[in-house]
């Protein structure tokens, strides 16, 4: 969120919000805006997190974590997870730059490890719903299936806005509007590794002691 | 003309220089969390560290993680037009501290001082 | 085909929910006609229901609360009413089920669609022009936040018509609002309506904060903003972080009606216990988004009013950021009841009673304000007169009841219950009528009768407390809340003095009704030429009555703290000699479409339609990308056209 090559040769906005020079730029306030909007976000995955944390141990008779987790599956999908936020990374400077094809190459890279993310984790799901396991078994099943489901489902979101965005760049170009959604969706897609961390964190390495 | 041609060559000389240094930013950013990520699950697998100890470096190698992901992706720095950032990520930890300890404390208690369920719905008629 | 849904969804066989109904659908119906006959469609298509428009929407959202508030008021009514008969054998008129789900919709409505609309409708409408810039940050996402929350008003008066309401309470819990126990629809159209209204008070928050905090006028720094933009920026800081805890705990509970888990159910090892505590993690930071910009109004007003600057300014900010971060350190204070122990008991009730010291120390701002001040007795100031006696005493209510001790005694009984309409009444309501009177003029170019605007505000003073003080003498006498029927005769005394001091507000809204009736028909007596009729200190004030569509021709320059008072107070000529075209956020339906595709995914939910939501969610999904794709999102307003709106401005005589 730094100002890009853009804002450095526009010094006539003022960006650290000290408010003496009017407003900020179009760029800086979505950004912000955007930004808002994911630490609310954060609230809303705490209070799944918390829900989670203290129904962990209600298992009703059914499995517990250290059950029905597979680790070597989690690594799977922080790598792949890890690698698309990565190659998000490498769109954003092929936007940045205004390289289409760049951008189009990243995005493509960048889906395809996300829908490796989800393949895996709907793998996860389906075959804990096949055994019995699913989310109305337990309070612990009913939190875990939310909290993990919930991530996937904003990682959903999230593969539909690149198609969308690379639809959008394809028609439109790198117009203004078009940067400040791609930079958006790079925050969003960035945030959802940092939820992943605490969740493979908490509810897996720790959940499966 | 020569003013001209000037004036151009300085923005793409700026936007390489920022081009690079995004790249760099990115593959340090994958590099250390990678690492952390590799010491997380060697961490929770390990007889090596005292199993009690266990969760707390998980906690602490999950949060140096998420600090990577801020500064090196998402670009959070201490440079005065991100002072705003900062705040409001600051403001954002708390509330979610205070919600997810808060819960924990309070729902600890409660639950020190239950009832076992069995036995209450057993005194359900 | 239609899910759960059939004809005897229709409460043909009861009385008083099918009269109620009637009634309400003839008067939609009849609007509608009125509205097609004189053929007013095209001009509220464009100029109101498709406004991106941030003085538009914060006026629609006004008027929202307003009509609200009538069947929040009805409701309570009806349960003043049946109290005051129901004493001994007798049963009253409303049979039980009929009366939970009238306690649990005037909760519902009360809170949030009638305070969060009234309080959202003055901060949308006011703010950025306060700050003097030209809208929000983000013009459209405004306007769906307002219909996303009409959607939700629609959703919950629609159970009145079409099945039923919540009998919970109006936080729903469980287990009784689990299906086991609450298996019609009541509970989902109380969890779909506020679900959908919660998503556009979030949009809301992120798009007021995003203004706050990142445009205004030049020279405008933080210590220079209007301290009313402060209590804003508090308030909607904490919508940010407070709604989505309902946002998850909501979808929790529904996950539990519609996919049997286990959350907060008795059976799996859900935990009942869980749902309080989050909901009111929401619910405690959620009154102080109502009180925080009803404390910014009387700062305005009282500084206004007394010809004096606000006293204290920077305490007033400190003390207000302290009680927004504050307010996430007492939820508990909701349950002391419910078993935690000595220590978390004793933590949040002394946290309870420390958030008591900011607003004292606002409250002696506001005394010093108005000391040495020469105060000018308008309807607004009376408001704030009244907000401080009746506030205080609630606050103080308010600080009893944070002792556990105490607490354990009174809890969930009418001592409560007079305690939060003592502040919420006091408060937020006092704050919104202030706010209403102080500000009519500015959005519509009149000032509203003063005559009418006193009796109205005696009516409602003498009447709140007609009304509440029974209530807690009822409380300490043991009477608890939402009682349908009560066996000792001794209370009955209270509650029909009680049920007339509920008829004497009724008196206050209908003096208000009147006051608005006559003053639009006597309007071009009452106008405001100078945009300034009170000798404001702000930067509203600067504007005509009502301000252009750009709000400001120029963006001025702010120097110092009451922008508005220094330039007048400097002589500075308003004219302008060049002009330059003002790029303008063109109207958008996307607010509205949404909100319709939003309405059909909430009815189609709550009544078990599931290709109907579907289908839902696809129009939802292409209103996106429409708007996505929408070639021009700006229009230009020419410099010539700015140059007539301005200079057709009547000359002001300079400062009073």
């Amino acid at each position: 969120m730094t100002e890009t090559t853009a804002d450095l040769f526009d010094p006539g906005a003022d960006e650290t919000g000290g408010g003496q020079a009017g407003p900020a730029s179009r760029a800086i306030i979505v950004s912000y805006g955007f930004w808002i909007f994911l630490l609310s976000d954060f609230v809303l995955f705490s209070g799944l997190f918390a829900s989670y944390a203290v129904l962990s141990h209600r298992t009703a008779g059914g499995p517990g974590g250290r059950q029905i987790f597979d680790l070597s599956r989690v690594f799977l999908e922080t790598a792949c997870l890890l690698a698309s936020s990565f190659c998000c990374g490498l769109m954003s400077l092929a936007v940045e730059a205004g390289r289409a094809r760049a951008t189009y190459a990243g995005a493509a890279v960048t889906f395809v490890l996300g829908a490796a993310f989800l393949a895996l984790e709907i793998s996860e799901f389906a075959g804990l719903v096949a055994r019995g396991d699913g989310p109305s078994r337990s309070a612990f099943l009913s939190a875990f299936f939310t909290l993990v489901g919930t991530h996937g489902l904003h990682v959903t979101c999230g593969l539909v806005w690149l198609v969308v965005m690379m639809a959008q760049v394809a028609s439109l170009g790198f117009r203004p509007k078009v940067v400040r959604r791609l930079r958006c969706f790079a925050l969003f897609w960035h945030a959802l590794d940092i939820v992943w961390v605490a969740i493979f964190t908490v509810v897996y390495l720790i959940g499966a002691r | 003309m020569d003013e001209h041609a000037n004036a151009h060559a300085a923005p793409r000389e700026g936007a390489q220089r920022a081009l690079r240094a995004g790249l760099v930013s990115y593959l340090i950013g994958l590099g250390l969390a990678v690492a952390l990520t590799l010491a997380s699950f060697w961490a929770a697998g390990t007889n090596l560290i005292w199993s009690p100890g266990v969760p707390i470096a998980l906690a602490v190698l999950a949060i140096a993680q998420m600090g990577v992901h801020l500064v090196f992706f998402l670009h959070i720095s201490s440079s005065p037009d991100n002072t705003n950032n900062i705040l409001a990520l600051a403001f954002g930890i708390l509330i979610v501290s205070l919600v997810v300890a808060g819960s924990l404390w309070i729902m600890a208690n409660l639950d020190a001082n239950m009832l076992p369920m069995d036995q209450l719905m057993r005194m359900q008629r | 085909m239609f899910g759960k849904l059939t004809w005897s969804a229709i409460p043909f066989d009861q009385p008083i929910p099918l009269a109620a109904s009637a009634f309400v659908v003839v008067a939609i119906l009849g609007l509608i006609a009125l509205i097609s006959v004189k053929g007013w469609w095209p001009y509220l298509w464009s100029e109101w229901i498709t406004s991106v428009d941030h003085k538009r929407i914060g006026v629609m959202y006004f008027v929202l609360g307003m009509v609200m508030l009538l069947r929040g008021f009805i409701d309570a009514l009806m349960m003043r009413s049946q109290q005051a008969l129901a004493a001994g054998g007798a049963m009253g008129y409303l049979p039980p089920g009929h009366y939970d789900q009238i306690f649990s919709a005037h909760g519902t409505i009360m809170i949030f669609f009638v305070a969060m609309p009234f309080v959202i409708g003055l901060m949308n409408f006011v703010v950025p022009l306060q700050l003097g810039v030209r809208d929000v940050a983000f013009p459209v996402l405004n306007s769906v936040s307002f219909w996303l929350t009409a959607t939700g008003v629609l959703l919950a008066n629609l159970s009145l018509v079409i099945g039923e309401f919540a009998k919970t309470g109006w936080l729903a819990y469980p287990p009784l609002s689990e299906l086991a126990y609450s298996p019609g629809v009541g509970v989902d159209y109380y969890l779909w309506s506020l679900q959908i209204a919660g998503l556009g008070t979030l949009m809301f928050g992120v798009n007021l904060v995003t203004t706050i905090l990142k445009m205004r006028a030049p020279g405008m720094n933080y210590t220079r903003m209007p301290i009313f933009c402060w209590t804003a920026l508090a308030s909607t800081l904490l919508m940010v972080a407070a709604f989505p805890i309902l946002t998850a705990t909501f979808a929790m509970l529904l996950l539990d009606r519609y996919l049997g888990m286990h959350f907060f159910t008795n059976a799996g090892g859900g935990n009942a216990m869980m749902y309080i505590n989050l909901i009111w993690a929401w619910g405690h930071p959620e009154v102080y988004i109502l009180i925080l910009p009803a404390f910014g109004v009387f700062s305005e007003v009282i500084a206004t009013f007394s010809g004096k600057p606000l006293f204290g300014y920077r305490s007033m900010v400190v003390a207000t950021m302290a009680i927004c971060i504050l307010s996430f350190l007492v939820w508990l204070h909701h349950f002391f009841t419910m078993g935690a122990g000595a220590d978390v008991n004793g933590f949040f009730g002394v946290m309870t009673m420390i958030i008591a010291v900011p607003t004292g120390v606002k409250v002696f701002n506001w005394l010093f304000t108005m000391y040495g001040g020469r105060v000018r007795f308008n309807a607004p100031i009376l408001w704030s007169l009244g907000f401080m006696v009746t506030f205080v005493i609630g606050g103080m209510t308010g600080v009893l009841l944070a002792v556990p001790p105490a607490d354990f005694v009174l809890h969930n009984s009418l001592f409560l219950v007079a305690h939060f309409h003592n502040v919420i009444i006091g408060g937020v309501v006092f704050g919104v009528m202030a706010g209403y009177n102080y500000w009519f003029p500015k959005a519509f170019g009149f000032t509203l009768d003063e005559g009418l605007g006193k009796a109205g505000f005696w009516c409602w003073l003498i009447g709140f407390y007609l009304a509440f003080m029974p209530l807690y003498a009822l409380g300490l006498m043991g009477m608890t809340r939402r009682m349908q029927h009560y066996a000792n005769p001794a209370w009955q005394p209270f509650l029909i003095l009680a049920a007339v001091g509920a008829v004497v507000i009724l008196a206050g809204v209908g003096f208000q009704i009147a006051q608005l009736v006559v003053s639009i028909e006597t309007r071009d007596r009452r106008r405001d030429l100078t945009g300034d009729p009170w000798n404001g200190r702000t930067l509203e004030w600067s504007t005509p009555s009502p301000p252009p569509a750009y709000n400001f021709a120029v963006m001025p320059t702010v120097t110092g703290i009451d922008a508005w008072w220094l330039m007048k107070k400097a002589g500075q000529p308003r004219a302008h000699t060049a002009y330059e075209p003002i790029e303008a956020p063109r109207n958008s339906a996307a607010g509205f479409v949404a909100a319709f595709f939003a309405t059909m995914i909430g009815f189609a939910m709550i009544w078990h339609i599931w290709w109907l939501a579907i289908i839902g969610l696809f129009g939802a999904f292409a209103v996106v990308l429409a708007s996505a794709w929408r070639a021009r999102d700006e229009e230009i307003i020419p410099a010539a056209e700015i140059a007539k709106i301005e200079g057709a401005r009547a000359a002001p005589e300079g400062a009073a």
